[in-house]
Protein backbone atom coordinates (compact mmCIF):
# COMPACT_ATOMS: atom_id res chain seq x y z
CA UNK A 1 0.00 0.00 0.00
CA UNK A 2 1.28 3.44 -0.93
CA UNK A 3 2.05 5.72 2.02
CA UNK A 4 2.89 8.88 0.06
CA UNK A 5 -0.39 9.47 -1.76
CA UNK A 6 -2.28 12.72 -1.43
CA UNK A 7 -5.34 12.70 0.84
CA UNK A 8 -8.58 12.73 -1.14
CA UNK A 9 -10.35 16.10 -1.30
CA UNK A 10 -13.50 14.41 -0.01
CA UNK A 11 -11.64 13.03 3.03
CA UNK A 12 -10.29 16.50 3.87
CA UNK A 13 -13.76 18.00 3.49
CA UNK A 14 -15.21 15.40 5.85
CA UNK A 15 -12.42 15.92 8.42
CA UNK A 16 -13.49 19.57 8.52
CA UNK A 17 -17.15 18.54 8.84
CA UNK A 18 -16.24 16.35 11.84
CA UNK A 19 -14.80 19.50 13.48
CA UNK A 20 -17.98 21.44 12.71
CA UNK A 21 -16.37 23.34 9.83
CA UNK A 22 -17.73 23.90 6.32
CA UNK A 23 -14.61 23.78 4.17
CA UNK A 24 -14.15 24.98 0.60
CA UNK A 25 -11.21 25.65 -1.67
CA UNK A 26 -9.81 28.72 -3.38
CA UNK A 27 -7.64 29.11 -6.46
CA UNK A 28 -4.41 31.12 -6.55
CA UNK A 29 -6.52 34.11 -7.62
CA UNK A 30 -8.85 33.65 -4.67
CA UNK A 31 -11.76 32.22 -6.66
CA UNK A 32 -13.88 29.93 -4.44
CA UNK A 33 -14.37 26.35 -5.65
CA UNK A 34 -16.92 23.73 -4.59
CA UNK A 35 -17.13 20.64 -4.66
CA UNK A 36 -13.64 19.72 -3.39
CA UNK A 37 -11.14 18.81 -6.12
CA UNK A 38 -7.48 17.95 -6.68
CA UNK A 39 -6.93 20.82 -9.14
CA UNK A 40 -8.67 24.07 -10.04
CA UNK A 41 -11.21 23.78 -12.87
CA UNK A 42 -10.27 25.81 -15.94
CA UNK A 43 -6.58 26.17 -15.12
CA UNK A 44 -5.49 22.94 -13.44
CA UNK A 45 -3.73 25.10 -10.86
CA UNK A 46 -3.35 24.47 -7.14
CA UNK A 47 -6.13 24.85 -4.58
CA UNK A 48 -5.95 25.78 -0.90
CA UNK A 49 -8.50 25.03 1.79
CA UNK A 50 -10.51 27.63 3.68
CA UNK A 51 -13.30 27.47 6.24
CA UNK A 52 -16.58 29.24 5.48
CA UNK A 53 -18.39 31.42 7.98
CA UNK A 54 -21.37 29.23 7.12
CA UNK A 55 -23.80 31.98 6.14
CA UNK A 56 -25.61 31.88 2.83
CA UNK A 57 -28.74 32.53 0.77
CA UNK A 58 -31.07 30.02 -0.88
CA UNK A 59 -30.46 30.23 -4.67
CA UNK A 60 -32.95 27.54 -5.74
CA UNK A 61 -35.20 25.13 -3.89
CA UNK A 62 -37.54 22.18 -4.26
CA UNK A 63 -39.53 20.00 -1.90
CA UNK A 64 -39.27 16.26 -2.51
CA UNK A 65 -42.43 14.22 -1.88
CA UNK A 66 -41.21 10.65 -1.33
CA UNK A 67 -43.54 7.67 -1.69
CA UNK A 68 -42.94 6.87 1.98
CA UNK A 69 -42.17 9.43 4.67
CA UNK A 70 -42.51 13.18 4.98
CA UNK A 71 -41.69 15.78 2.33
CA UNK A 72 -38.23 17.31 2.70
CA UNK A 73 -36.27 20.23 1.31
CA UNK A 74 -33.46 20.15 -1.25
CA UNK A 75 -31.87 23.52 -1.98
CA UNK A 76 -28.90 25.10 -3.66
CA UNK A 77 -27.25 27.54 -1.26
CA UNK A 78 -25.03 30.45 -2.30
CA UNK A 79 -22.49 30.89 0.51
CA UNK A 80 -21.37 34.42 1.29
CA UNK A 81 -17.80 33.52 0.26
CA UNK A 82 -19.07 33.01 -3.30
CA UNK A 83 -19.49 29.27 -3.78
CA UNK A 84 -22.68 27.25 -4.29
CA UNK A 85 -23.57 23.91 -2.72
CA UNK A 86 -26.51 21.56 -2.49
CA UNK A 87 -27.94 21.08 0.98
CA UNK A 88 -31.14 20.74 3.01
CA UNK A 89 -32.77 23.55 4.97
CA UNK A 90 -34.15 22.18 8.24
CA UNK A 91 -36.24 23.51 11.13
CA UNK A 92 -38.76 25.03 8.72
CA UNK A 93 -41.70 23.62 6.71
CA UNK A 94 -39.92 22.57 3.47
CA UNK A 95 -42.62 24.28 1.39
CA UNK A 96 -41.80 27.54 3.20
CA UNK A 97 -38.15 27.52 2.09
CA UNK A 98 -37.98 30.34 -0.44
CA UNK A 99 -35.36 31.67 -2.80
CA UNK A 100 -33.52 34.47 -1.01
CA UNK A 101 -33.93 32.96 2.48
CA UNK A 102 -30.86 33.58 4.68
CA UNK A 103 -29.49 30.38 6.18
CA UNK A 104 -26.71 29.23 8.50
CA UNK A 105 -24.79 25.95 8.37
CA UNK A 106 -25.08 23.18 10.98
CA UNK A 107 -23.27 19.82 10.90
CA UNK A 108 -25.04 16.49 11.02
CA UNK A 109 -22.76 14.24 13.04
CA UNK A 110 -21.38 11.05 11.57
CA UNK A 111 -23.28 7.81 12.14
CA UNK A 112 -22.25 4.22 11.47
CA UNK A 113 -23.98 4.45 8.11
CA UNK A 114 -23.08 7.96 7.00
CA UNK A 115 -20.15 10.40 7.29
CA UNK A 116 -20.82 13.88 8.72
CA UNK A 117 -22.39 16.42 6.35
CA UNK A 118 -23.60 20.05 6.43
CA UNK A 119 -27.24 21.15 6.50
CA UNK A 120 -28.68 24.64 7.00
CA UNK A 121 -31.20 26.36 9.26
CA UNK A 122 -32.99 29.64 8.61
CA UNK A 123 -30.91 32.40 10.20
CA UNK A 124 -33.83 33.38 12.45
CA UNK A 125 -34.20 29.83 13.82
CA UNK A 126 -30.42 29.48 14.24
CA UNK A 127 -30.13 32.39 16.65
CA UNK B 1 -12.97 24.56 -39.94
CA UNK B 2 -14.56 22.72 -42.86
CA UNK B 3 -18.24 23.45 -43.22
CA UNK B 4 -20.01 20.11 -43.23
CA UNK B 5 -23.40 21.64 -44.12
CA UNK B 6 -25.46 19.00 -45.88
CA UNK B 7 -22.64 16.41 -46.19
CA UNK B 8 -24.98 13.73 -44.81
CA UNK B 9 -28.74 13.23 -44.74
CA UNK B 10 -31.08 11.21 -42.59
CA UNK B 11 -32.65 8.84 -45.10
CA UNK B 12 -34.37 6.25 -42.92
CA UNK B 13 -36.10 6.35 -39.55
CA UNK B 14 -37.84 3.79 -37.36
CA UNK B 15 -39.14 3.24 -33.89
CA UNK B 16 -38.79 -0.18 -32.33
CA UNK B 17 -41.68 -1.52 -30.28
CA UNK B 18 -42.66 1.19 -27.80
CA UNK B 19 -44.53 1.55 -24.54
CA UNK B 20 -44.48 -1.75 -22.67
CA UNK B 21 -42.54 -4.24 -24.78
CA UNK B 22 -42.79 -8.05 -24.61
CA UNK B 23 -41.33 -9.81 -21.54
CA UNK B 24 -37.57 -10.48 -21.61
CA UNK B 25 -37.00 -8.14 -24.55
CA UNK B 26 -33.55 -6.52 -24.16
CA UNK B 27 -32.28 -3.06 -25.20
CA UNK B 28 -30.22 -4.88 -27.85
CA UNK B 29 -33.34 -6.55 -29.26
CA UNK B 30 -34.98 -3.13 -29.58
CA UNK B 31 -31.91 -1.58 -31.21
CA UNK B 32 -31.72 -4.45 -33.71
CA UNK B 33 -35.43 -4.13 -34.43
CA UNK B 34 -35.05 -0.37 -34.92
CA UNK B 35 -31.95 -0.79 -37.09
CA UNK B 36 -33.59 -3.24 -39.50
CA UNK B 37 -36.84 -1.26 -39.66
CA UNK B 38 -34.90 1.96 -40.42
CA UNK B 39 -32.86 0.23 -43.14
CA UNK B 40 -36.07 -1.18 -44.65
CA UNK B 41 -37.60 2.27 -44.41
CA UNK B 42 -35.00 3.70 -46.81
CA UNK B 43 -34.13 0.62 -48.88
CA UNK B 44 -30.61 -0.06 -47.60
CA UNK B 45 -29.30 -3.40 -46.30
CA UNK B 46 -27.42 -4.35 -43.16
CA UNK B 47 -24.39 -5.11 -45.34
CA UNK B 48 -24.37 -1.45 -46.46
CA UNK B 49 -23.76 -0.23 -42.89
CA UNK B 50 -20.14 0.79 -42.32
CA UNK B 51 -20.66 3.05 -39.28
CA UNK B 52 -22.60 2.16 -36.11
CA UNK B 53 -23.37 4.71 -33.40
CA UNK B 54 -25.44 3.84 -30.36
CA UNK B 55 -26.06 4.54 -26.69
CA UNK B 56 -28.11 3.11 -23.87
CA UNK B 57 -28.04 3.42 -20.09
CA UNK B 58 -28.41 -0.35 -19.79
CA UNK B 59 -25.07 -1.47 -21.25
CA UNK B 60 -21.52 -0.40 -20.51
CA UNK B 61 -20.14 -1.36 -23.93
CA UNK B 62 -23.11 -1.13 -26.18
CA UNK B 63 -21.29 -0.68 -29.52
CA UNK B 64 -19.56 -4.02 -28.96
CA UNK B 65 -22.81 -5.65 -27.96
CA UNK B 66 -24.56 -4.40 -31.08
CA UNK B 67 -21.76 -5.30 -33.51
CA UNK B 68 -21.85 -8.86 -32.16
CA UNK B 69 -25.66 -9.02 -32.14
CA UNK B 70 -25.97 -7.77 -35.73
CA UNK B 71 -22.85 -9.58 -36.96
CA UNK B 72 -21.30 -6.46 -38.45
CA UNK B 73 -17.75 -5.10 -38.44
CA UNK B 74 -18.25 -1.40 -39.18
CA UNK B 75 -15.27 0.83 -40.00
CA UNK B 76 -16.29 3.16 -37.19
CA UNK B 77 -18.30 2.59 -34.05
CA UNK B 78 -19.11 5.04 -31.28
CA UNK B 79 -21.07 4.82 -28.05
CA UNK B 80 -20.65 8.37 -26.82
CA UNK B 81 -22.84 8.60 -23.72
CA UNK B 82 -23.93 12.08 -22.64
CA UNK B 83 -27.48 11.13 -21.72
CA UNK B 84 -30.49 12.06 -23.82
CA UNK B 85 -28.57 14.25 -26.25
CA UNK B 86 -26.10 11.45 -27.16
CA UNK B 87 -27.77 10.88 -30.51
CA UNK B 88 -27.38 14.50 -31.61
CA UNK B 89 -23.67 14.15 -30.78
CA UNK B 90 -23.64 10.92 -32.79
CA UNK B 91 -25.05 12.80 -35.80
CA UNK B 92 -22.22 15.35 -35.48
CA UNK B 93 -19.73 12.48 -35.29
CA UNK B 94 -21.28 10.85 -38.37
CA UNK B 95 -20.77 14.11 -40.27
CA UNK B 96 -17.10 14.17 -39.28
CA UNK B 97 -16.59 10.49 -40.09
CA UNK B 98 -18.18 10.85 -43.53
CA UNK B 99 -16.17 14.01 -44.22
CA UNK B 100 -13.00 12.11 -43.30
CA UNK B 101 -13.94 9.30 -45.69
CA UNK B 102 -14.25 6.77 -42.88
CA UNK B 103 -17.81 5.62 -43.61
CA UNK B 104 -20.72 6.20 -45.99
CA UNK B 105 -23.75 4.56 -44.37
CA UNK B 106 -24.17 5.10 -40.64
CA UNK B 107 -26.82 3.92 -38.23
CA UNK B 108 -27.60 5.75 -34.98
CA UNK B 109 -29.56 3.50 -32.61
CA UNK B 110 -31.12 3.40 -29.16
CA UNK B 111 -33.00 0.91 -27.01
CA UNK B 112 -34.32 0.78 -23.45
CA UNK B 113 -36.55 -1.48 -21.42
CA UNK B 114 -36.77 0.88 -18.44
CA UNK B 115 -40.52 0.46 -17.98
CA UNK B 116 -40.15 -3.32 -17.88
CA UNK B 117 -37.12 -3.49 -15.58
CA UNK B 118 -37.78 -0.23 -13.61
CA UNK B 119 -36.02 3.11 -13.82
CA UNK B 120 -33.64 2.27 -10.99
CA UNK B 121 -32.54 -0.98 -12.62
CA UNK B 122 -32.15 0.58 -16.07
CA UNK B 123 -29.76 3.40 -15.26
CA UNK B 124 -27.25 3.27 -12.46
CA UNK B 125 -26.21 6.70 -11.21
CA UNK B 126 -22.66 7.82 -10.49
CA UNK B 127 -22.09 8.49 -6.78
CA UNK B 128 -22.13 12.27 -6.16
CA UNK B 129 -20.72 12.85 -2.65
CA UNK B 130 -21.63 16.56 -2.68
CA UNK B 131 -25.30 15.87 -3.47
CA UNK B 132 -26.19 12.34 -2.34
CA UNK B 133 -26.61 13.08 1.40
CA UNK B 134 -29.56 15.36 0.59
CA UNK B 135 -31.49 12.68 -1.33
CA UNK B 136 -32.59 14.82 -4.29
CA UNK B 137 -35.08 12.83 -6.41
CA UNK B 138 -32.95 12.88 -9.55
CA UNK B 139 -33.25 13.98 -12.19
CA UNK B 140 -36.61 15.57 -11.28
CA UNK B 141 -35.36 17.69 -8.36
CA UNK B 142 -32.67 19.34 -10.48
CA UNK B 143 -35.18 20.43 -13.11
CA UNK B 144 -37.64 21.40 -10.35
CA UNK B 145 -35.06 23.82 -8.97
CA UNK B 146 -34.56 25.28 -12.44
CA UNK B 147 -38.33 25.77 -12.63
CA UNK B 148 -38.39 27.37 -9.16
CA UNK B 149 -35.66 29.76 -10.23
CA UNK B 150 -37.48 30.64 -13.48
CA UNK B 151 -40.69 31.27 -11.50
CA UNK B 152 -38.76 33.47 -9.06
CA UNK B 153 -36.97 35.53 -11.69
CA UNK B 154 -39.66 35.85 -14.35
CA UNK B 155 -42.97 35.26 -12.59
CA UNK B 156 -43.53 32.04 -14.52
CA UNK B 157 -46.46 30.11 -13.04
CA UNK B 158 -47.29 26.44 -12.51
CA UNK B 159 -50.28 26.96 -14.83
CA UNK B 160 -47.93 28.12 -17.59
CA UNK B 161 -45.72 25.06 -17.08
CA UNK B 162 -48.82 22.86 -17.18
CA UNK B 163 -49.70 24.36 -20.58
CA UNK B 164 -46.60 22.63 -21.95
CA UNK B 165 -47.91 19.24 -20.80
CA UNK B 166 -51.37 19.94 -22.22
CA UNK B 167 -49.93 21.02 -25.60
CA UNK B 168 -47.84 17.85 -25.73
CA UNK B 169 -50.94 15.78 -24.98
CA UNK B 170 -52.92 17.49 -27.72
CA UNK B 171 -50.14 16.66 -30.21
CA UNK B 172 -50.06 13.05 -28.92
CA UNK B 173 -53.73 12.67 -29.82
CA UNK B 174 -52.62 13.03 -33.47
CA UNK B 175 -49.95 10.32 -33.12
CA UNK B 176 -51.33 6.76 -33.25
CA UNK B 177 -48.31 5.29 -31.41
CA UNK B 178 -48.30 7.84 -28.56
CA UNK B 179 -48.42 6.25 -25.09
CA UNK B 180 -50.91 8.72 -23.52
CA UNK B 181 -53.68 10.05 -25.74
CA UNK B 182 -56.58 10.69 -23.35
CA UNK B 183 -57.66 14.27 -22.56
CA UNK B 184 -55.48 16.26 -20.18
CA UNK B 185 -56.34 19.64 -18.65
CA UNK B 186 -54.29 22.28 -16.85
CA UNK B 187 -56.23 21.49 -13.68
CA UNK B 188 -55.38 17.78 -13.96
CA UNK B 189 -51.69 18.56 -14.32
CA UNK B 190 -51.77 20.83 -11.24
CA UNK B 191 -53.72 18.40 -9.06
CA UNK B 192 -51.73 15.26 -9.98
CA UNK B 193 -49.49 13.79 -7.22
CA UNK B 194 -46.65 16.16 -6.30
CA UNK B 195 -43.20 14.66 -6.97
CA UNK B 196 -40.66 17.47 -6.50
CA UNK B 197 -42.24 20.90 -6.14
CA UNK B 198 -43.29 22.61 -8.44
CA UNK B 199 -43.60 19.41 -10.49
CA UNK B 200 -46.46 16.98 -10.28
CA UNK B 201 -46.16 13.66 -12.07
CA UNK B 202 -47.75 15.30 -15.14
CA UNK B 203 -44.91 17.84 -15.42
CA UNK B 204 -42.56 14.88 -15.80
CA UNK B 205 -41.89 12.70 -18.84
CA UNK B 206 -43.31 9.22 -19.24
CA UNK B 207 -41.45 6.09 -18.20
CA UNK B 208 -41.74 3.77 -21.20
CA UNK B 209 -39.75 1.12 -23.02
CA UNK B 210 -38.66 1.81 -26.55
CA UNK B 211 -35.94 2.33 -29.07
CA UNK B 212 -35.30 3.03 -32.69
CA UNK B 213 -32.75 4.00 -35.29
CA UNK B 214 -31.96 6.46 -38.02
CA UNK B 215 -29.87 5.83 -41.12
CA UNK B 216 -27.59 8.53 -42.50
CA UNK B 217 -25.67 8.60 -45.75
CA UNK B 218 -24.09 10.90 -48.32
CA UNK B 219 -26.22 13.14 -50.60
CA UNK B 220 -25.09 11.03 -53.57
CA UNK B 221 -26.37 7.76 -52.10
CA UNK B 222 -29.43 9.47 -50.58
CA UNK B 223 -30.81 10.31 -54.04
CA UNK B 224 -31.58 6.69 -54.95
CA UNK B 225 -33.45 5.77 -51.77
CA UNK B 226 -37.16 5.46 -50.97
CA UNK B 227 -37.87 8.72 -49.14
CA UNK B 228 -36.90 12.39 -49.32
CA UNK B 229 -33.57 12.97 -47.55
CA UNK B 230 -33.46 15.24 -44.50
CA UNK B 231 -30.07 16.92 -44.82
CA UNK B 232 -28.00 17.70 -41.74
CA UNK B 233 -27.38 21.42 -42.13
CA UNK B 234 -25.79 22.18 -38.78
CA UNK B 235 -25.03 20.77 -35.35
CA UNK B 236 -24.01 22.38 -32.06
CA UNK B 237 -22.83 20.66 -28.88
CA UNK B 238 -22.32 22.14 -25.44
CA UNK B 239 -21.69 20.77 -21.94
CA UNK B 240 -22.10 23.34 -19.17
CA UNK B 241 -21.88 21.06 -16.11
CA UNK B 242 -22.53 17.55 -14.88
CA UNK B 243 -24.18 18.02 -11.46
CA UNK B 244 -26.87 20.65 -10.92
CA UNK B 245 -24.71 22.20 -8.16
CA UNK B 246 -22.31 23.38 -10.87
CA UNK B 247 -24.82 24.75 -13.41
CA UNK B 248 -23.82 28.42 -13.74
CA UNK B 249 -27.36 29.85 -14.06
CA UNK B 250 -30.39 27.57 -13.63
CA UNK B 251 -32.47 29.74 -15.97
CA UNK B 252 -30.05 29.57 -18.92
CA UNK B 253 -29.29 26.17 -20.47
CA UNK B 254 -26.43 25.22 -22.75
CA UNK B 255 -28.94 25.47 -25.61
CA UNK B 256 -28.06 29.17 -25.56
CA UNK B 257 -24.64 28.05 -26.86
CA UNK B 258 -25.41 24.92 -28.89
CA UNK B 259 -28.26 26.66 -30.72
CA UNK B 260 -26.25 29.59 -32.12
CA UNK B 261 -23.44 27.20 -33.18
CA UNK B 262 -25.96 25.07 -35.11
CA UNK B 263 -27.78 28.10 -36.59
CA UNK B 264 -24.48 29.56 -37.78
CA UNK B 265 -23.38 26.34 -39.48
CA UNK B 266 -26.82 25.95 -41.09
CA UNK B 267 -26.96 29.61 -42.12
CA UNK B 268 -30.46 30.02 -40.69
CA UNK B 269 -32.09 31.57 -37.62
CA UNK B 270 -34.87 30.67 -35.20
CA UNK B 271 -37.46 32.49 -37.33
CA UNK B 272 -36.70 30.25 -40.32
CA UNK B 273 -37.40 26.96 -38.53
CA UNK B 274 -40.72 25.31 -39.46
CA UNK B 275 -40.93 22.76 -36.62
CA UNK B 276 -39.11 22.45 -33.30
CA UNK B 277 -38.57 19.10 -31.59
CA UNK B 278 -37.32 20.00 -28.09
CA UNK B 279 -36.36 17.50 -25.40
CA UNK B 280 -39.26 17.81 -22.93
CA UNK B 281 -38.16 15.61 -20.05
CA UNK B 282 -39.96 18.15 -17.84
CA UNK B 283 -42.32 20.99 -18.62
CA UNK B 284 -39.64 23.59 -17.77
CA UNK B 285 -37.39 22.18 -20.52
CA UNK B 286 -39.65 23.34 -23.32
CA UNK B 287 -39.73 26.87 -21.86
CA UNK B 288 -35.97 27.05 -21.40
CA UNK B 289 -35.24 25.75 -24.89
CA UNK B 290 -37.77 28.05 -26.60
CA UNK B 291 -35.96 30.94 -24.89
CA UNK B 292 -32.40 29.70 -25.30
CA UNK B 293 -32.91 28.76 -28.96
CA UNK B 294 -34.19 32.27 -29.70
CA UNK B 295 -37.89 31.58 -30.36
CA UNK B 296 -38.85 33.99 -27.56
CA UNK B 297 -36.89 36.31 -25.29
CA UNK B 298 -35.59 35.06 -21.93
CA UNK B 299 -38.39 35.10 -19.39
CA UNK B 300 -41.20 35.22 -21.97
CA UNK B 301 -41.55 31.44 -22.41
CA UNK B 302 -44.33 31.08 -19.84
CA UNK B 303 -46.71 33.56 -21.43
CA UNK B 304 -45.83 32.19 -24.87
CA UNK B 305 -46.78 28.58 -24.12
CA UNK B 306 -49.88 29.63 -22.16
CA UNK B 307 -51.13 31.46 -25.27
CA UNK B 308 -51.45 28.15 -27.15
CA UNK B 309 -48.56 29.02 -29.46
CA UNK B 310 -46.93 25.58 -29.30
CA UNK B 311 -50.10 23.46 -29.38
CA UNK B 312 -51.63 22.02 -32.58
CA UNK B 313 -52.79 24.99 -34.69
CA UNK B 314 -50.46 27.38 -32.82
CA UNK B 315 -47.94 29.60 -34.56
CA UNK B 316 -44.85 27.54 -33.67
CA UNK B 317 -45.29 23.75 -33.91
CA UNK B 318 -43.32 22.21 -31.02
CA UNK B 319 -42.99 18.48 -30.23
CA UNK B 320 -45.37 17.40 -32.94
CA UNK B 321 -45.14 13.73 -31.92
CA UNK B 322 -46.48 14.39 -28.40
CA UNK B 323 -43.00 14.60 -26.88
CA UNK B 324 -41.44 12.84 -23.95
CA UNK B 325 -44.42 14.02 -21.91
CA UNK B 326 -47.06 12.07 -23.87
CA UNK B 327 -45.59 10.08 -26.81
CA UNK B 328 -42.77 8.04 -25.32
CA UNK B 329 -39.78 8.49 -23.06
CA UNK B 330 -37.60 5.42 -22.72
CA UNK B 331 -34.92 7.11 -20.59
CA UNK B 332 -32.76 8.79 -23.25
CA UNK B 333 -35.24 10.35 -25.62
CA UNK B 334 -33.02 12.32 -28.02
CA UNK B 335 -33.19 9.87 -30.91
CA UNK B 336 -36.98 10.28 -31.15
CA UNK B 337 -36.58 14.03 -31.69
CA UNK B 338 -34.32 13.35 -34.67
CA UNK B 339 -36.81 10.77 -35.99
CA UNK B 340 -39.72 13.23 -35.81
CA UNK B 341 -37.73 16.16 -37.24
CA UNK B 342 -36.60 14.04 -40.21
CA UNK B 343 -40.12 12.71 -40.78
CA UNK B 344 -41.63 16.20 -40.79
CA UNK B 345 -39.21 17.08 -43.60
CA UNK B 346 -39.97 13.81 -45.39
CA UNK B 347 -43.69 14.60 -45.13
CA UNK B 348 -44.68 11.23 -43.66
CA UNK B 349 -46.29 12.32 -40.36
CA UNK B 350 -49.95 11.68 -41.17
CA UNK B 351 -52.47 13.68 -39.13
CA UNK B 352 -49.77 15.72 -37.43
CA UNK B 353 -47.80 16.52 -40.58
CA UNK B 354 -47.10 20.26 -40.85
CA UNK B 355 -47.34 21.92 -44.26
CA UNK B 356 -44.22 22.80 -46.26
CA UNK B 357 -41.60 21.81 -43.70
CA UNK B 358 -38.20 22.72 -45.09
CA UNK B 359 -36.33 23.31 -41.82
CA UNK B 360 -36.69 21.27 -38.63
CA UNK B 361 -34.73 21.64 -35.42
CA UNK B 362 -34.13 18.75 -33.01
CA UNK B 363 -32.70 19.74 -29.64
CA UNK B 364 -31.38 17.11 -27.25
CA UNK B 365 -30.78 17.43 -23.52
CA UNK B 366 -28.82 15.11 -21.25
CA UNK B 367 -28.19 14.67 -17.55
CA UNK B 368 -29.60 17.50 -15.45
CA UNK B 369 -29.68 20.18 -18.18
CA UNK B 370 -26.01 19.21 -18.55
CA UNK B 371 -25.39 18.35 -22.20
CA UNK B 372 -27.21 20.31 -24.88
CA UNK B 373 -26.96 19.37 -28.55
CA UNK B 374 -28.85 20.93 -31.44
CA UNK B 375 -29.30 19.48 -34.93
CA UNK B 376 -30.87 21.43 -37.80
CA UNK B 377 -32.28 19.41 -40.69
CA UNK B 378 -33.32 20.74 -44.08
CA UNK B 379 -35.07 19.61 -47.25
CA UNK B 380 -33.30 19.53 -50.61
CA UNK B 381 -34.60 23.09 -51.23
CA UNK B 382 -32.46 24.40 -48.36
CA UNK B 383 -29.15 23.09 -49.73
Amino acid sequence: MSDNGEKSPLAVFREHCAKGELAYQVTKDGKPIYYPRIVAPGTGGPLTWKVSKGLGTVYATTTVFPRKGDPYDVSLIDLDEGFRMMSRVENIDPMKVTIGLRVKVRMIAATEKEPPYPVFDPVEAAR
Amino acid sequence: MTNLRGNVAIVGTAESDLGQVAPDMTPFDLMAQGTMRALDNCGLKLSDVDGYFCATAQSRMVAMAMCEYLGIQPKIFDSTQIGGSSFMAHVAHVQAAVAAGVCEVAVVAYGSTQRTVSRAASSSRDPIPHEDPYRPFMPSSAYAMAAARHMHQYGTTREQLAAVAVAARDWAKLNPVAFRREDLTIEEVLSAPMISYPFTVRDICLVTDGGGAIVLTTPERAKDLKLKPAYVLGTGEYISHNTITCMPDLTVSGAAYSGPIAYKKAGVGAKDIDVFELYDAFTINTLLFLEDLGVVKKGEGGAFVASGAIAPGGKVPVNTNGGGLSYCHPGMYGLFLLIEAARQIQGVCGDRQQKNVDLALAHGNGGVLSSQCTVILGSEETL
